[in-house]
């Protein structure tokens, strides 16, 4: 092996791995927050870049539909919630937050698709579709079982993973879609080429980590997400509105599954049921992390990248095995450093 | 009704379902696709619901027990009969090996760690040559009993159900027994069970390999049930479901299994056979559908299905009452000598720059009521722990009866004959106070996982319940017995707590905070039963806060403040202790 080729294979690796990073910092992020294992993180995924080749072939994606269907279904929850207190101010607000909005998502979909749409806008609209699917997500499927343990929380996430790839099957189809590139500026530096898709690449999984570090250690709504994520009840009691906290987790989750999938879909084909090992690697990357080290985590995840580029070079076979191994040598180091002093979880 | 008469009755009407005329053979099919699929759950309700740790690598187990015999059977000629020992050899020793990695494991890392050795394993099986890769290994020989050949659906469905029944009995026989009350302790944390003798990695493994071993027989009997194996039904997915159908069945219940697996199974194939009837051929429409009827099911029943059942059955098992008669071999004790029982020296234990005991030096003599006071944050229950072995000292020696015991675990410690008792109670609510106090006996018995399964634990089960009746009657709780300990007070469930740490037979008692949460009447029987105690031999050390408690009933009262202490002697002369007072009061007092 000479330097060409292991130069091109850890830039290959770091490209991926700075993927998995962000949905690494998603996972990490939803589960701090919520206790929820946010396994349709990977559908995030898909839907964000699927959406975006679809939009970018001039047709408007099934997942705007499904925004406003869960949008609807969200309403009805809000309404029998607030059933003991039917007040105009409430249901108007209900009603434009899970209609009004979706539909102003589907209408503007179906006013701007066109073969001649500007990248700029289809980025916009399909980040505005996930980001509403997250948000119905959590409010339809999570926020009802708020209270209970993370293993009833995790099969609802499977749950809702399983349903979520079915409807991604019905939207896109079972054919691979890939969407343009970003940009088609190139930088040479010696052998190794840089497209302008993976600087972007780069320097998004870099503002986001510093952007995530800065709102949860200097903010206070950063600050109340990490409250909740310790003590639901005492953070409730000082204040904080803890669904308001899950949402928000959920949002930004959505968020950087679907700008994930937008940067990734110009440079391999993705189908419908790619985001499960997708997002499967970002959690191998979080869980070395530790669930809690968002540094540690985008680390982890530049170390799965390259693992997984060089073991596609040179054990192709085996290359899922061997990333999906990584993880043990990691559980085994944590397991003889940190002795177990948790208590009475249920 | 007799606890068996419910799984005879079962038995009988499964037996009896493929004699029916006119089943459908598919039917019978169905059957046994919920019979293999209980047979893992039901190792998950072990592991999962039971002892807490959640498994998605259930799958790969199958997948190790049905390579196995199909690798033994196609490539040598081996019979089936001969590989089904082999598979569950190879399931339980991956296990082993898999479980030592991961059940050292807490909270979400146990979860996540099984899916990725999960998947790992499942593209390993698709990618070995020897197993036939994706392709997997046809032409698998079926079962057979002399000339008879089990061949079609209806045949094996009796091996399939045979091993289902037999094993829910060896599960619940299992759980009802000395080891199953230490697993059923693992989901409440680890301390509680460790401080009455419990090896709590040994019994988490146990349930691993147990669970695994349950997988490995179910992916035997696929094996020869489809005469193939390909990678595919032991993937990811695959475990994922299985620990939905215990999830969904109800996932501390052994029964939850088989008829979580009953639901799942029924409902994938309706959705599967009518769903494109009415929406038009869509594929992939049932698992939309499957995902989103699993939420709501969730939402509406999150403890699952079983229990929610049972809660509305009129019919309720009668319990057994232990025969209190038989005996239980009591601790070997030195003649009463004027030797200190308990010798604290110079312990000392610091967090990082807190110093939390501070040199602190005291003994506790033989028939002696020691009380330790303090106002809070004064290293009290710190300096139990530093006793119990729970954490390890910083410096000083603590030795009992004259061995050493600074830093050596808490099975250690117990089994010297100090027992105790915790200042926020640890008790498994969802266990009986019978169950719950027979822990406190778990050192007196000897029976293994194995002999409880086939019951030839009785005996000396018997005289470990007989013990714990006998304590929770000797503390008063008689009428409580078959209660669920959450159901009670916090004042009784301490008192739960004493007959448990009675039931090690101790010779010293500690307890912290035992009068809190105790109306008055109680607080006076309590001291009576304390006093009647140390009349006895024992020795009490004493955490408490009620101070006419305390002076009334210690001999001896050792006063600690900020990590030091301050002050030891007689009630009397605490209660005049200038230095005491100011601790409790303030300098101005």
């Amino acid at each position: 092996m000479n330097t060409t080729i292991m130069l091109f294979l850890l830039q290959d690796g770091i490209t991926n791995g700075a993927i998995y990073a962000l949905l690494g910092l998603a996972l990490v992020l939803v589960f701090a927050v919520t206790r929820v294992i946010l396994i349709p993180q990977g559908e995030f995924v898909t839907f964000g870049a699927l959406s975006y080749a679809m939009l970018a072939t001039g047709q408007v994606p099934g997942t705007a539909k499904l925004a406003l269907a869960m949008g609807i279904v969200a309403f009805g929850l809000d309404l029998f919630d607030i059933r003991r207190s039917l007040r105009p101010t409430r249901i108007l607000r209900a009603f434009a937050f899970n209609i009004v909005l979706p539909a102003i998502i589907l209408a503007l979909t179906y006013g701007l698709a066109g073969p001649k749409t500007p990248i700029a806008v289809n980025i916009a609209l399909s980040l505005l579709i996930v980001a509403a699917i997250g948000l119905f997500l959590y409010r339809i499927a999570f926020q009802p079982l708020a209270h209970t343990s993370v293993l009833v929380l995790l099969i609802a996430s499977v749950g809702c993973h399983l349903a979520l790839q079915g409807l991604g099957l019905v939207f896109f189809g079972a054919e691979g879609l890939r969407g343009p590139a970003l940009s088609s500026a190139a930088l040479t530096i010696g052998p190794l080429r840089f497209t302008g898709q993976s600087l972007a690449v780069y320097g998004l999984t870099i503002a986001f980590i510093v952007a995530l570090w800065l709102f949860f250690g200097f903010t206070l709504m950063g600050k109340a997400l990490r409250a909740t994520a310790v003590n639901r009840l005492g953070a409730r009691l000082v204040g904080i509105r803890t669904t308001l906290s899950g949402q928000i987790a959920f949002l930004l989750a959505s968020l950087i599954g679907a700008i994930s999938g937008i940067l990734i879909v110009p440079i391999t084909t993705l189908y419908y049921d790619t985001g499960f090992l997708i997002g499967l690697k970002g959690f191998i990357a979080a869980i070395i992390g530790g669930l809690v080290s968002y540094p540690l985590t985008a680390v982890a995840a530049l170390i799965v990248g390259s693992v997984e580029a060089f073991s596609s070079f040179y054990a192709s076979n085996y290359k899922e095995v061997i990333v999906f191994t990584l993880i043990l040598p990691v559980l085994v180091l944590r397991s003889l450093a940190a002795p177990a002093v948790e208590e009475e979880k249920d | 009704m007799n606890q068996r008469t419910p799984l005879i009755i079962f038995a009988a009407i499964m037996a009896a379902i493929p004699f029916i005329p006119g089943v459908p053979p598919f039917w019978i099919v169905l059957l046994n696709n919920i019979g293999l699929a209980a047979l893992v759950a039901m190792g998950l309700v072990l592991l999962t619901g039971v002892g807490g740790l959640t498994s998605f690598g259930q799958a790969a187990f199958c997948g190790f027990g049905a390579y196995t015999t199909a690798v033994l059977t196609t490539a040598y000629g081996v019979s089936p009969w001969v590989t089904l020992p082999l598979s569950l050899l190879v399931s339980g020793i991956a296990a082993v090996l898999l479980g030592i990695v991961t059940v050292r494991l807490s909270g979400h890392y146990l979860p996540l760690g099984t899916i990725a050795w999960g998947i790992a394993l499942f593209y390993l099986f698709s990618k070995l040559e020897f197993l036939g890769r994706n392709d997997g290994i046809s032409g698998i020989p079926p079962l057979s009993i002399g000339g008879f050949r089990m061949l079609d659906p209806g045949t094996i469905y009796f091996a399939i159900w045979i091993a289902v029944l037999v094993s829910a009995l060896l599960t619940m026989n299992l759980l009802d027994s000395r080891t199953g009350r230490a697993i059923r302790a693992l989901r409440r944390g680890h301390i509680a069970g460790e401080a009455f003798g419990v090896q709590t990695p040994r019994a988490k493994l146990l349930v691993f390999v147990y669970a695994a071993v349950l997988a490995g027989l179910s992916g035997w009997l696929y094996a020869h049930f489809q005469r193939a194996a390909n990678p595919t039904p032991f993937g990811a997915h695959a475990g994922i479901e299985y620990l939905f159908i215990a999830v969904v069945g109800g996932a501390g219940y052994v029964w939850g299994a088989v008829l979580g697996a009953g639901i799942v199974v029924i409902l994938k194939e309706i959705l599967q056979s009518y769903l494109p009837y009415i929406f038009g051929g869509q594929s992939q429409l049932e698992t939309i559908v499957f995902g989103i009827l699993l939420v709501v099911l969730l939402q509406l029943a999150p403890t699952g299905v079983w229990p929610w059942l049972m809660a509305r059955l009129p019919i309720k098992l009668a319990r057994k009452t232990p025969d209190t008669s038989l005996p239980l071999a009591a601790r070997v004790r030195a003649p009463a000598s004027s030797a200190a029982l308990l010798q604290i020296e110079k312990a000392r234990k610091q967090f990082g720059g807190v110093i939390a005991v501070n040199d602190v030096s005291f003994d506790v003599r033989s028939r002696e009521i020691v009380a330790l006071i303090g106002p809070n944050g004064a290293g009290k229950s710190t300096t139990f722990n530093l006793i119990t072995g729970v954490l390890t000292t910083t410096g000083g020696t603590i030795s009992v009866l004259g061995n050493k015991v600074d830093n050596a675990p808490p099975q250690e410690v117990v089994k010297l004959g100090v027992s105790r008792t915790f200042q926020h109670v640890k008790l498994v609510p969802d266990m009986t106070v019978l169950e719950n106090v027979a822990i406190g006996a778990h050192l007196r018995g000897s029976s293994g996982a194995i002999s409880s399964m086939f019951r030839l634990d009785r005996a000396d089960e018997a005289k470990l319940l007989a013990e714990a009746a006998r304590q929770i009657e000797r503390v008063g709780l008689g009428d409580q017995i078959d209660q669920l300990a959450g159901s009670l007070s916090l004042g009784q469930q301490r008192i739960v707590e004493i007959a448990r740490a009675l039931c090690v037979d101790p010779l010293l008692l500690l307890l912290d905070e035992p009068a809190a949460g105790l109306r008055h009447m109680e607080k006076q029987r309590l001291a009576a039963l304390l006093r009647q105690l140390r009349d006895g031999g024992m020795s009490v050390l004493l955490v408490e806060h009620d101070m006419g408690f305390v002076m009334d009933l210690a001999d001896r009262i050792v006063v600690l403040d900020f990590g030091t202490k301050i002050a030891e002697g007689t009630p009397a002369e605490i209660k005049t202790n200038p230095d005491v007072i100011k601790a409790y009061l303030g300098a101005a007092a």
